[in-house]
């Protein structure tokens, strides 16, 4: 055994060689790799060889490199991409707010009733998730309290201001899409930002106001940086299912609403159009991929994590 | 020295009965204090004492239930922590993790819109030896790092009053007896008020001017640590603030000069000064270890003497301390200094003494 001077950082961790165990971690591994492997990568591979084929259902496919697949889809379906992500941006930035401030609150001021909300937060998953966003039906229906509330303070016309609503009515409307949406998505916001904020420190919080920052200095310079990992976190985890939902949008929505969810749906099942289908889907993953990758970056939360 | 060479003669911090309850606890009960600018005043006590909540009630971090605090000519009581020109240096250091060395230390300044705060926060870390470290993120510093930044982050803004919560006590003794040194060194050059608040009755003793003991939420007693080592006020002190042999004793009348009581049924001498004013009953009498002496030779002249047998010795270099069981099964304990005198041994009779004016008397 030689001595070992400690150098000024933590030392790097000792790999134990070990005879016996060597092949444990692959063995843990394995269950998962062979799982994702038979329903993950190969389907992948089928989807983007299915992507570049030629053909129809009656006289089969054959793979031609046929990239016109996916010139087709984006000349005619950009519309439906640029909805689906502008409506779970919209969704994603509605449970951000609604959802920061309710993670605080579980993490910090909430007692002995913590275990209570975090229940709360994820009760709506013990009901079917049709069965919730129909329920959005009744609740935002015409003769409805959301709707005659809405009216009766000006909520609706300020909405038809910004676009989510062309009419009086609430349903069949972007609005109606991004509400379903946001509701959601809800709990994949709050628990993460739960588990950043609750690991949040109070003693920094105090420390900043000692040093003169005021409630609001002390948000943006201690706590929101500090709870980045978990608004990242949450803001994937409700953006990426968002952009790809089809449910919100078709029961809640309209023809005019239509995300690109509903266009893959319809051309998979409905139009049997295989390869235009494989190819939609495939821009929606690298659209995601490129944007998620970009917004990690700009977040800079490596080094918090 | 830059960094408070431009301060302006800060008004004292006053403090009028501070209270602060929680449900039917009372934390503090009425402090008064008045404490006067640039000095080194430590707040010493026992956890659960109300120190700590004392300090927080400063730093705004804490409403008080009533009372008022006075910073100077303000009534500050029912300002804001961020309103306060008072910095605090925490137990935990508290440093941003999101930050790295020079940021931290530059908070403060950039809430207060100062222009060249990274000079100003790079002077701050050479005062604690830390420049070098600037741009490291505080995870990457040891302890003792970690609070001298703690403490850099919070001088830098030229607060009117510093305070230190316990500010040393996660470090290890010798680097703690280090930053005792460090920390007195740079409240003189900066001359900003520092209050201490510490469990720690010898960091309290070598680095305050004035030590205010607390015990149960008040002020026991108010002091230079020679004071309240010399001569405490109560049993209590006497015990916190090093270790003292406390004697029941009577009282007949209480004259000038020295007087006779008794303990035990043994007559000894007191100087009369030492008694608290006007109590005759319930008094003890005090005499520290090292103020006691092993009389072997029968030609002392000690009045004041007390037989007994020696049921431990532990010795340490410097000096010797021996615990001495008396008739009445009390162990006094006595600490000679190892200055070539004879030393005593386990299970000898001897016969201790002091001097009058080497002892205090204390109330219940």
């Amino acid at each position: 055994m030689a001595l070992v001077v400690p150098g000024p950082r933590p030392a790097k961790r000792v790999t134990v060689k070990r005879k016996r165990g060597a092949f444990t971690p692959l063995l843990l591994l394995a269950p998962a790799l062979l799982w994702l492997g038979v329903f993950f990568v190969l389907p992948t591979i089928s989807l983007a060889s299915q992507s570049l084929q030629s053909g129809s259902t009656s006289s089969g496919y054959t793979f031609t490199w046929e990239f016109s697949n996916y010139a087709d889809a984006v000349v005619r379906y950009w519309p439906q991409f640029l909805r689906s992500f502008g409506f779970a941006l919209l969704a994603t930035l509605i449970t951000l707010l609604l959802g920061y401030p309710l993670a605080w609150f579980i993490a910090h001021r909430s007692g002995k009733f913590k275990t209570i909300l975090l229940v709360l937060v994820v009760a709506p998953f013990f009901t079917n998730f049709l069965i919730r966003t129909l329920a959005w039906k009744i609740i935002l229906s015409n003769e409805g309290l959301v709707s005659t509330v809405f009216r009766d303070t000006g909520i609706t016309s300020l909405l038809q201001m910004v676009g989510l609503l062309s009419t009086d009515t609430l349903l069949g409307s972007p609005f109606a899409v991004v509400a379903g949406l946001a509701y959601n998505f809800l709990p994949f916001m709050v628990l993460p930002l739960y588990a950043s904020l609750e690991r949040l420190d109070l003693r920094l919080v105090e420390a900043a106001s000692d040093l003169y920052a005021n409630g609001w200095q002390s948000f943006w310079k201690v706590i929101w940086p500090l709870s980045l990992p978990g608004v990242v976190s949450g803001t994937l985890l409700t953006f990426i299912p968002a952009a790809g939902d089809y449910i919100n949008a078709r029961l809640l929505g309209n023809i005019q609403t239509s995300m690109i969810g509903q266009v893959i749906d319809g051309q998979f099942l409905t139009v049997m159009d295989y390869p235009l289908a494989a190819a939609l889907s495939f821009i929606l993953m690298g659209t995601i991929i490129v944007l998620v990758g970009l917004y990690i970056r700009s977040a800079g939360t490596e080094e918090l994590v | 020295m830059a960094v408070g060479t431009q301060r302006k003669a800060i008004g004292e911090l006053r403090l009028v009965d501070l209270r602060r309850t929680y449900d039917d606890f009372v934390a503090v009960d009425g402090i008064n204090l008045d404490i006067p600018p640039s000095s080194f005043f430590a707040l010493l006590g026992p956890s659960g004492c109300g120190k700590t909540t004392t300090l927080r009630m400063v730093a705004g971090l804490e409403e008080p239930s009533s009372g008022r605090i006075f910073l100077g000519a303000d009534d500050i009581t029912n300002t804001r922590a961020y309103q306060r020109r008072v910095n605090t240096v925490f137990q935990s250091y508290a440093l941003f993790p999101h930050l790295n060395i020079v940021d931290n230390v530059g908070f403060g300044l950039r809430q207060l819109k100062v222009p060249n705060w990274r000079v100003k926060a790079m002077e701050a870390l050479e005062l604690v030896k830390l420049a070098d470290r600037a741009k490291q993120r505080p995870r990457q510093l040891s302890g003792g790092m970690q609070q001298r930044v703690a403490l850099a982050r919070a001088i830098v803004n030229e607060p009117d009053i510093l305070l230190l919560d316990e500010p040393l006590g996660a470090l290890d003794l010798k680097l703690r007896r280090e930053m005792q040194v460090e920390l007195k060194r740079i409240q003189s050059e900066v001359g900003i008020t520092f209050i201490h608040v510490t469990h720690d009755q010898e960091e309290a003793m070598t680095m305050a001017d004035t030590v205010a003991v607390m015990r149960a939420g008040s002020v026991e007693q108010l002091g230079s640590p020679a004071e309240l080592y010399d001569n405490p006020a109560t049993a209590f002190v006497a015990n916190f603030v090093g270790k003292s042999n406390l004697l029941p004793i009577e009282v007949g009348t209480v004259g000038a000069g020295l007087v006779k009581v008794a303990s035990h049924g043994i007559e000894l001498t007191v100087d009369s000064a030492q008694f608290p004013d006007g109590q005759t009953t319930g008094l003890q009498l005090g005499i520290r270890p090292e103020k006691l002496r092993l009389i072997t030779d029968a030609d002392a002249t000690l009045v004041n003497r007390l037989p007994g047998q020696i049921t431990d010795v532990s010795f340490a270099g410097v000096s010797t301390t021996y615990l001495v069981k008396m008739a009445w099964g009390q162990e006094m304990e006595i600490t000679q200094p190892n200055d070539g005198s004879a030393r005593a041994e386990l299970g000898q009779s001897v016969t201790i003494g002091w001097d009058p004016h080497h002892c205090f008397v204390v109330g219940a």
